[in-house]
Formats: structure tokens, sequence, C-alpha cells
């Protein structure tokens, strides 16, 4: 028994000095600059996407309105100033490597404390309420954060903050579709969701979309959608064509930017599938708007 | 057509504006989002003075960012109007407030509003709040500070950009696409 017990207490000490030591605070850190860069830098693939969209575009007003986009971007970066008022929920995706250890709390506090930061020194706007339906106060420091944390091999922690506004939140929806309604039905609804959605999540959108999993994990599957690359296809070609498909309609519908009309109401269409029930083909759509600001790093 | 105008407004002011005209304000704007709509309307509703004027007044459906040091304010673009359809007839009829700012779509209950009572709706490019934040030279927390960004404020403009996209004819910029 109590060799045993030393077994177990060997194994313990090895594995413990095999983990990677991150001090809290250099997390809440790279956490804050994270909010700070997210919020004031359009990242660079969405800005060719916007300005390649400024090109094809046919309407006159259309086009002015593609540049005030291009020219907000450009004031943002040069002056340190958000992009939008809407700083948006602080939505992070995380990878934690499982022999990575933080000291000093845990990763849900860092980035809470990181978020909180942020928010404050860089003056954005703090749009949480406590409870959403009854009280409505504001937290005041824009925390708590959402965290999607997945636990992966290896010593490092990868994080990346997408932070969401409410305007093309509020558009997005999910259907649980039958298995009958196949893709036509999968076409008709998300094609349906944004041009139906109109002016107010910002077009042109980047629309992501969840088909399969669960309920809840098509929504994810969604919302990860928007963390592609803009315009990077599907790996699998018939998911590929089926982006391309309904970015065509999208676009086929006119609403254009901000809803004025225009050619450009999409800038792209990204799919993420998963495996699912033999009863069910989930279907969620996640509206980001033009304004698609993410941040990241590496620890 | 480029209108550079002048706020406030009036029924005069509002009767030349058709949808599609592009035009620079100038003068005073409030800010007013969800929250602060609810309380107005709520105020009206108990028979309270409301702690602003709203006659001829324009309505900017927006939650800025904090200022930060230097500035009169931060980035400043418009919020989705269709949250303040509820509430927005009530004000055009009951105050005459004469124009709102924001994004997105109406309900017919407001057209129907702003035709009956000459009101105007101007479309902010949303999204460009950086842009249009250039356009603010001072902004004033005038009722409601404890709702934070959305608290009502002053705020002072300079050729703020907007587009005419329901005027009080009828005319909608959002059918013509």
């Amino acid at each position: 028994m109590s060799e045993k017990l030393q077994l177990n207490v060997e194994k313990m000490r090895s594995f413990a000095e095999s983990l990677r030591v991150i001090p809290f605070d250099e997390v809440v850190e790279m956490v804050r600059l994270c909010c700070l860069a997210a919020a004031t830098q359009l990242p660079e693939d969405v800005l060719e996407s916007l300005q390649d969209a400024y090109q094809k575009e046919t309407k006159p007003l259309a086009r002015e309105l593609l540049s005030q986009c291009l020219e907000n971007a450009r004031i943002a970066r040069e002056e340190n100033m958000p992009i939008c008022q809407d700083t948006g929920f602080a939505v992070f995706f995380v990878e934690m490597g499982s022999s990575v250890q933080i000291d000093g709390g845990t990763i849900y506090e860092a980035i809470s404390e990181g978020t909180r930061q942020g928010y404050r020194d860089g003056f954005l706007r703090k749009s949480i309420v406590t409870d959403p339906l009854f009280k409505r106060k504001n937290t005041t420091d824009n925390t708590p954060p959402i965290i999607h944390l997945n636990l992966v091999p290896g010593d490092k922690i990868n994080v990346i903050l997408a932070p969401k506004g409410g305007g093309s939140e509020n558009m997005s929806a999910l259907k649980m579709l039958k298995p009958s309604d196949g893709k036509a039905g999968v076409v008709d609804f998300v094609v349906n969701t944004v041009v139906n959605a109109g002016g107010n999540p910002c077009p042109p959108v980047i629309v992501g979309v969840g088909i399969g999993g669960t309920f809840e994990q098509a929504a994810l599957l969604a919302k990860k959608a928007l963390l592609r690359k803009v315009g990077t296809p599907s790996r699998e070609s018939e998911y590929a064509e089926l982006e391309q498909e309904i970015l065509q309609k999208i676009n086929a519908s006119g609403v254009g930017p901000q809803g004025l009309g225009g050619d450009t109401t999409a800038l792209a269409v990204h799919i993420n599938n998963h495996p699912c029930h033999i009863a069910s083909l989930p279907v969620a759509v996640n509206i980001n708007c033009h304004a698609a600001r993410h941040a990241g790093f590496e620890l | 057509m480029e209108i550079k105008l002048q706020l406030p407004l009036t029924a005069e002011k509002v009767a030349q504006l058709h949808a599609g005209d592009t035009v620079k304000l100038s003068g005073i704007i409030y800010t007013a989002r969800d929250a602060a709509h609810k309380r107005l309307v709520a105020m009206l509703e108990a028979g309270e003075d409301l702690p602003l004027d709203l006659q001829d007044q324009t309505i900017y459906f927006a939650g800025p960012c904090p200022a930060p040091p230097g500035r009169p304010i931060g980035s400043a673009g418009p919020t989705t109007s269709g949250r303040m359809d509820a509430y927005s007839p009530i004000l055009i009829k009951q105050c005459n407030l004469r124009g709102m700012i924001g994004k997105g779509e109406r309900s017919q209950q407001v057209i129907e509003a702003m035709q009956t009572y000459k009101a105007v709706y101007f479309a902010a490019t949303g999204g460009a709040g950086a842009l249009i934040a250039k356009s603010i030279k001072a902004a004033e927390v005038i009722a409601f500070p404890d709702l934070g960004p959305e608290a009502i404020r002053k705020l002072t403009v300079e050729d703020f950009p907007v587009i005419v996209a329901i005027d009080a004819h009828g005319g909608n910029l959002y059918d013509q696409r």
C-alpha cells in the first residue's frame, strides 16, 4: 500500500515538474492588450474584402457607404479610436494546453480581469447588463466575458478575442430543420435570415453558418465560422459550393450596404459542419457586421 | 443632392427633405437609445415633465464610447432604430419630435406618425463610429446619468453626415432597393 502511494507521489511530482507555469498577470496583460487591439484595428483580411467590394460595387450610394467604412477603419487605426462604438460582448475562444498552468488564478479569472482592464483603459463602451429581463443594470466594466475553453495537448495557451456587437447578434437565428428539408431548406433559411435583417446588422455582413451537431453545437459552429479569414472556402468542396450559392443569392437581394440598396450585402459566407443525429438537421446563422473584429495571442 | 441643414428642424424644413438626399447636419442633437426611450415614455404616461424639451428636436439613436482624454466623445455611430419603434410614435405625436437618426428600417406605425406629424428619419452609417465622432464638437450628459452609455447626451455637431432614409411624404429608401 505504502509502495503504491509512494509511486503515485512520484508520478505527481514528475507531472508537476513537466508543467509550464505562466504568471496570472502575464495572461491578464495580454488579454488587456487584445481588447485594445481588437477594438481599434480592423484585420487586414476584412479591409481587403471591403476594398474589393468597393471596387466592384455599381450603386453610387453603396460605393459612398463602403468608402465611409474604409475611411472609418483608417481613422480608427491612426487615432486609436474604436472602429464602432459597440465594442461588443467580449467573446473568447481559448485553447489551453494540458501541461500549462496559470499561477495565481484560473484562466477564467485572468480573462475576466484582462477584459475589465482593457475596456477601462481603451475607453471602450461597457455594454453588458447584469440581468437580461428584470434589472438590466450595466455591470460598468463589460464583464463577464463569454469564454469558450478547449483543452488541447501541449504547454501553450492560445486565445482569440472576437468582440461581438449587439446589432448583428440580434439578427442571428437558429432552426432545427428536418433532414428532408435538405440543401434547399438550408439555403432558404440562411438567405431569408440575412435578407430579412435588412440594414439592422450593418451590412455588408459576414455570415457564419453552423450545420449539424446539436442545438447548442450548431450555434457555436456558426460563431466559429466567423473567425475564418474572410472568404476562405470550406475545405469540403460540397460545402464550399454551398457557401458560394448562398453568397450569390444574398447579394442578388439588393439589400446592400446599410440596407440602402446595392450589390454588396455580404462579404462572405462561411459554413462549418459537424456530424449530427439521424433525426436532425440543425442550422444556425450568426451574422457579423462589416466591423468584423478579432485579435489574439499565444503564450 | 447634398444639403447643409441647420438644426433645430421645423415642419417646413422637414417638408423639403426627400428620401435619398445626402445631408450634413449642424447644431444640437440628443442621444437616446433603448433604456432612455423606455424611461421617457414611462414619464409621459405618468404625466411627468421630461428632462428635455423635444419640440422640433432630433434624437440620435446612439450609445457612444467614453471620451478619451482631449476629445469630446469616443466612437459614436448609430444603433438599430427598430428597437425604438415602440416608442418613437409617442414622442413624435406628444412631443413634436421632428427628427430621428439611426440605422435600419422603421415600422409602419413610425412611418405613419412621421407623415401625420411631419418628421424625418435619417440613416447614419452603422459601424462608422470613429468617422462620425469627428463631426461631434461637444457632448454633455443632460439626463439619466445612471444609464452610463445609454444616458441622454446633448451633442453639438458640425456637418454630421446622414442620408434621408424615410421622409415625411412616404418616400422610403429601404423600399427602393
